[in-house]
């Protein structure tokens, strides 16, 4: 058996698969892009704002969820791919919502202020319009001075810059500090979740700059389009989120498709031995870190405006964990996987909690959904991660493995070695 | 202040005089009794008493004071409060109460009516403040002359709580006839706060002053901090000045701003008002025609500068007055110095400052002991909340994110066992044991039903037991409801051990310190000198090698897991009984718990106590420094630890070698 | 002629255990050298200690003409200087494809970003399909290699290591699992390898040894207890107290 016969059919398939082959001619990455589109484009010509019938606030979940499928493709990039288990992605995707907040809430009460001074008998002068908005932004926390923090929220281009930078810097920092020292598994992830509820904490201060555990809010009255009706702004912003969701989809699946991923997903399965490969482990993990920091801040970015508040409980470590239980129903170690588990779970959570499910009458008690949907959400995941580790996306592999037996198509997710 | 009690004392002589009137219409006029012995004192001195001098009264009130009759003292209290008369017609001391025109008339000792007379008939006898200072003096005395002491205890914490110069004298005499030494000793306690505030001798206060250093009662404290009492002076600077100065003031630094420093000048009249902004702009509004101020379009004042420029002009035009300009202002403050200046004199202000120093000094120490109390209360805490995670994730390797759900089934157990047993201790004393049965067989349920099939996949174990816990959290939000359940304490524990003013430990903190060195050195004995200890460690560093010398592994990794949530639900009950029973009470101590066994090292007993040791110092340390503020204590407390890991990555107990990658 | 690995006074110890006991070695550069000794001896904590897994307490350990020093270096940049490493137990990524696993190891530039834009050109994919004529593995660059047999897997191990082009090969047990016709073939490898670089094999193996015919360090409770030719070292006494006589 030193050397195998070599079936000369295979040896041909073999040749035309070794090929570079681009990530958009993957079918997942067609597939889903097409349905992506499609989705978009018949909400946003049955949306109210095109006469149609979808409500603005159906529109707003439906964008909303965009953006939580977003971070969820991050999250999978890291966890899925990388193998790191951040219970910290939600922080990041809370400061993205808060830079872009901040200029919001900045530029609409500048708005009102100086509408106000309109009518005073002495035009403003700059110090009285800060000292203004001051009072009107952190008078809730009873302040008045417009804290140091704020410097850049009079200018949308730099908060957005913000929205990029501050995860992104975060991650750094903590990516940094921690892959430095070699923390890994779960001390990595309970790193990762102390890092979140510090953060969550430090906000909760009213002296945090950031108006304490009020948060910002009013944040779906967008600066400069006052005039524009809130069904078309929701249709804006659901495009926009449809977009980041699918270049954010299209920079993952090319960044895996390589051998970058072949090093991320090696790294994953055993991360010492690529060490020995010569591969700077660290800086790898860094990346794939930072990178996804960055995507989760714009995924924030673009869904606290959908949603109008982003308050420090948005923060705490239980999103993030939620976060991995999208993933992990969606199935990981695909980029469709967490897309499905998001817009899944996410949903279905908006649809039990939202009191439209239907009570279950068992006779001697009433299952209110409100009250047990976490109970089965709890139960079903302990059995997801039991019996199908693979999620949901693992369906996928039953409709389509038989097919391709013999190919090298989509990875099975594995789990890390420890 | 004073009408107070003369209103109180209305009452019942109002009371008084309705009871007499029905006495006089059934029963009619009734013969006097004669003066009772207390009486006729004030028979024999009426004439001092009814001239109500000052100079002369001495004799009388001493008359009274030294009688040895007990009525004296409500005499004396009764003529002090101005509800003594006397009347004309016998000249006999009568109490009186206003009944239309007239007064009625009662005994001032036994209250029995003594008819009507007219207001012109009585006159009242009105002592002046300075009389009634004596007789308050004069009274003090009495009741600190009382046979009983619990009487005399009380009338020094009566001068205790409204101290007057006039007690003095009556205090130092009674501190020599007193017998009992612990009412000698409040006594002479008492004396020295009076000296340090009334006594006329300076050398007597300072001697005073100096007595107290080192004493931590609060009350000297509040003696002594009014001596300090400073106000804010200014003179000019050429100006000589002797006061006792505490300290110069700098505008513009120390909290001191230009401002206030100039707002004082204006006050004292020592430099003209400055025109505020508010002011300025008013004047600018006013002077407003036709859309422009002294000739400049309102559309441009919309800068500081430009309305500062624009009042120039209309003070030019002689519209307004002119206003100092910043640069003026400083150069006037520059003339003169703000002083914070001492009220006393600077041998008291010394003494004060000196004794105040060595009080600071004593309840430092007792603030950084109570600190250590407080740090090492908390360390016990979460060496309780972590102590089971740390068995579990530890000794196991296995992350159980349902550890707090465990410590909160605990403290609902509490709950329910008060439900059924109303006595407190009974209760506890049942549920400690119940709870650790419920908790255990969770704790074997999850792991025969969960984490088995996932051993050696440690974050999915993560995963899968923080479904658990979602579960587990909502299932006791829907049976126990959103509101904090009461689990309560037994009486014995509801106290605190009162060392000083400074230092005091609550009996439940120090219940909870006990409970924690059980556990761990039960814990020990079980690891270290046990056959299930044994076993246990034999699984954990080779789970094969254990297996092939007839160990079986499922069955201890059963047990250890069931000990580690049994444990978690003591420590819930424990946790319950001072922290509100509500479905996240576990939730909330998760992450924590976490810490300490990550910054301990994993799977030592003794890495958990020194994890927890540290967290719980560090936490109670951080909050020191910032008091106000617990959320930046724990926000700079995660970030320590963060930091932390980073040096220690494997904590501060590190296992080495082989077993360090198992 | 210098040495291109010198290992000098090395000791190191693991909660009071020493396992590396002033341990000093050196190895040439072209030179097919045989590490035998009974378990515990430390053989796979010298292998740890050359490739930056542990540091060792004291000694030197020195690479290269240039005698750089590797106690400070990462695993990483050790393996970038040219050491790779076969570990005992066959670790390759399953998850992923023959040709994956072997195009990860091939010797390319390793920082990140260059991992990123990397293209797969004819030159690399020739030098695949060179090293996979190599371990026998043509007909399966394709397969998930955890699909592979445990005999493949070593194999597909030894081409990477064959794939990053080190100076320094350390193998460890490579004939663990293998039938005799792959033995051979492993054998015949190692040899054509050590032609061109140094290769250090860790073995229990005797006869596979014998037909290395190489020099064989013979290590016990972490220190060298004998060295020279096989037949040398068989009949020194020590050595057969030690490891051969039980």
């Amino acid at each position: 058996m030193a050397t195998p016969p070599t079936n000369p059919t295979m040896s041909e398939r073999g040749r035309s698969l070794v090929r570079h082959r681009s990530f958009l001619a993957q079918p997942s990455t067609i597939v889903v892009m097409l349905l992506l589109i499609a989705f978009t484009v018949s909400i946003v010509s049955l949306s109210e704002a095109a006469g149609g019938d979808i409500s603005t606030s159906l529109v707003k979940t439906l964008g909303k969820t965009m953006c939580l499928c977003l971070i969820a493709v991050a999250m999978d990039l890291v966890w899925g791919y990388c193998g790191i288990l951040s219970l910290g992605h939600f922080a990041f995707f809370g400061l993205g919502g808060y830079m872009v907040g901040m200029w919001i809430m900045y530029a609409r009460t500048e708005a009102i202020v100086v509408e106000a001074a309109r009518n005073a008998p002495l035009p403003p002068t700059p110090q009285e319009i800060r000292d203004a908005i001051g009072t009107q932004i952190f008078g809730v926390v009873g302040g008045s001075d417009i804290p140091p923090i704020w410097a850049f929220a009079h200018s949308l281009p730099l908060q957005l810059i913000l929205v990029v930078l501050v995860p992104g810097l975060l991650a750094l920092v903590f990516g940094w500090l921690a892959f430095r020292s070699r923390v890994t598994g779960v001390y990595l992830s309970i790193l990762t979740q102390a890092m979140t509820l510090a953060l969550s904490l430090y906000l909760f201060q009213n002296d945090s700059g950031l108006r304490g555990n009020n948060g910002l809010s009013g944040l779906q009255n967008i600066p400069g389009f006052e005039e524009v009706p809130q069904s078309v702004v929701s249709v804006a912003f659901f495009v926009a989120s449809a977009v980041a969701l699918g270049a954010g989809y299209l920079l993952a699946a090319w960044i895996v498709s390589g051998k970058f991923g072949s090093v991320i997903r090696g790294i994953r399965d055993d991360e010492p031995r690529v060490r020995f490969l010569g591969y700077q482990v660290e800086h790898y993990k860094l990346f794939v870190f930072t990178l996804t920091a960055i995507i989760a801040g714009i995924a924030g970015a673009l869904y606290y405006p959908q949603a109008g508040i982003v308050n420090p409980a948005e923060i705490a470590p239980i999103a993030s964990i939620y976060l991995a239980v999208w993933v992990a129903i969606g199935g990981r170690g695909r980029l469709y996987g967490a897309i499905i588990g998001a817009a899944f779970v996410s949903l279905l959570s908006t649809w039990f909690t939202g009191g439209r499910a239907p009570d279950i009458h068992l006779g001697f008690y009433t299952i209110q959904w409100v009250d047990w949907w976490q109970v089965l959400l709890g139960v079903a995941f302990v059995l997801v991660t039991l019996f199908a580790p693979k999620g949901i996306g693992g369906l996928v592999d039953l409709l389509v493995r038989p097919k391709r037996q013999a190919s090298a198509g989509q990875p099975a997710p594995r789990e890390a070695a420890e | 202040m004073r009408k107070a009690p003369r209103l109180a004392g209305l009452a019942p002589a109002v009371l008084v005089a309705l009871a007499a009137l029905f006495w006089a219409a059934g029963v009619g006029a009734q013969s006097e009794a004669p003066p009772t012995p207390v009486e006729q004192i004030l028979l024999d001195n009426s004439e001092l008493i009814q001239k109500s001098s000052r100079r002369t009264i001495g004799p009388a009130i001493d008359a009274l004071a030294s009688s040895g009759l007990p009525e004296a003292a409500d005499v004396l209290r009764l003529w002090r409060e101005r509800e003594l008369y006397v009347r004309k017609s016998d000249g006999r001391f009568v109490r009186a109460a206003r009944k239309g025109s007239a007064y009625e008339l009662t005994n001032i000792i036994t209250g029995a009516p003594m008819g009507e007379a007219s207001r012109r008939d009585v006159d009242q006898i009105k002592p002046n403040s300075g009389i009634q200072a004596m007789i308050g003096a004069a009274l003090v005395a009495f009741q600190l002359n009382d046979p009983d002491p619990a009487v005399r205890l009380r009338a020094l914490q009566g001068i205790e709580r409204d101290p007057e110069a006039s007690h003095l004298t009556g205090l130092r005499a009674a501190i020599g006839r007193e017998s009992d030494p612990f009412v000698q000793e409040a006594m002479a306690r008492a004396e020295r706060r009076l000296t340090i505030q009334f006594d006329e001798d300076e050398a007597a206060r300072i001697a005073a002053i100096m007595s107290f250093a080192g004493d931590l009662d609060v009350s000297t404290r509040a003696t002594l901090n009014p001596l300090l009492a400073t106000h804010l002076a200014v003179r000019e600077k050429s100006a000589p000045s002797d006061a006792n100065v505490a300290r110069t003031l700098t505008p513009g630094s120390d909290g001191f701003s230009y401002q206030a420093a100039y707002e004082i000048l204006v006050n004292e009249g020592l430099a003209p008002k400055v025109i505020t902004a508010a002011a300025r702009d008013q004047a600018l509004i006013a002077a407003i025609d036709d859309g422009s101020v002294a000739g400049v379009k309102v559309a441009t004042l919309d800068t500081r500068e430009a309305r500062d420029a624009a009042y120039l002009r209309l003070a030019d035009e002689g519209k307004v007055p002119h206003t100092m300009t910043e640069d003026e202002q400083f150069a006037l403050l520059g003339n003169f110095i703000f002083e914070d200046v001492y009220s006393q004199s600077p041998a008291i202000t010394d003494a004060t400052n000196e004794t105040i120093d060595a009080i600071n000094m004593r309840v430092a120490m007792y603030e950084a002991a109570d600190l250590a109390l407080d740090g090492i209360s908390l360390a016990s805490i979460y060496f309780l909340a972590a102590i089971g995670l740390a068995i579990t994730f530890g000794v196991m390797g296995v992350i159980n994110m349902a550890h707090g759900e465990f410590i909160m089934m605990g403290a609902y157990t509490g709950y329910v066992i008060q439900l059924f047993i109303p006595d407190k201790t009974l209760s506890i004393i049942v549920a400690l044991p119940v709870a650790f049965a419920i908790t255990f067989a969770a704790g074997v349920a999850l792991e025969r039903l969960v984490i088995r099939w996932l051993y050696h996949r440690p974050l999915e174990t993560l995963l899968a037991t923080f479904g658990v816990s979602i579960a587990l959290q909502q299932l006791a939000k829907n049976i126990f409801g959103t509101q904090a359940r009461p689990l309560t304490s037994p009486d014995w524990l509801g106290g605190a051990l009162v060392i000083n003013d400074a230092l005091s430990i609550s009996y439940i903190r120090i219940a909870i310190f006990v409970l924690s060195v059980i556990f761990f050195l039960v814990l020990l004995f079980i690891l270290n000198k046990t056959r299930l200890g044994l076993e246990v460690r034999s699984v954990r560093q080779n789970p094969r090698m254990a297996a092939a010398m007839g160990i079986n592994p499922d069955r201890i990794n059963m047990l250890t897991f069931g000990l580690g949530s049994g444990i978690a639900g003591i420590a819930g009950v424990a946790i319950g009984l001072f922290a509100k029973v509500t479905s996240d009470l576990g939730a909330g101590y998760i992450v924590q718990s976490f810490m300490t066994v990550v910054v301990g090292g994993v799977g030592s007993i003794f890495g958990t106590l020194a994890g927890a040791t540290l967290i719980g110092f560090l936490q109670k340390g951080i909050e020191a420094l910032n008091p106000s503020n617990t959320l930046a204590a724990q926000t700079y407390m995660i970030i320590f630890i963060i930091i932390f890991i980073q040096f220690r990555p494997k904590g501060i107990f590190a296992l080495k070698g082989r077993a360090a990658e198992a | 002629m210098s040495a291109l690995l010198e290992v000098a006074g090395v000791s190191v110890s693991f909660d009071g255990f020493r396992a590396i006991n002033n341990l000093s070695f050196e190895i040439e550069e072209a030179e097919l050298r045989a590490i035998i000794g009974p378990n515990g001896a430390g053989k796979t904590t010298f292998m740890d200690i050359v490739t930056g897994k542990t540091r060792p307490n004291v000694g030197k350990v020195t690479w290269g003409p240039n005698n750089i020093s590797l106690l400070k270096r990462s695993e990483a940049e050790i393996a970038r200087l040219g050491i790779g490493r076969k570990f005992q137990r066959p670790t390759v990524f399953e998850d992923q494809s023959v040709f994956d696993n072997l195009l990860m190891a091939l010797k390319k530039p390793r920082n990140p970003f260059a991992a990123m834009l990397y293209r797969r050109d004819e030159d690399d994919i020739a030098r695949i399909r060179a090293l996979a004529e190599e371990i026998g593995l043509t007909g399966a660059l394709m397969r998930r290699s955890g699909e592979l047999s445990h005999g493949q897997k070593q194999w597909l191990e030894i081409g990477m290591l064959l794939a990053q082009d080190p100076k320094l090969l350390l193998v460890d047990e490579p004939a663990a699992g293998m039938t005799v016709g792959e033995r051979e073939h492993t054998t015949r490898l190692l040899r054509e390898t050590a032609r061109t670089r140094a290769v250090i094999v860790v073995e229990h193996d005797m006869e596979f040894v014998r037909q290395l015919g190489c020099r064989v360090t013979v290590l016990h409770e972490g220190s060298v207890l004998a060295e020279g030719s096989l037949d040398y070292v068989t009949n020194d006494a020590r050595v057969i107290d030690v490891y051969l006589g039980r």
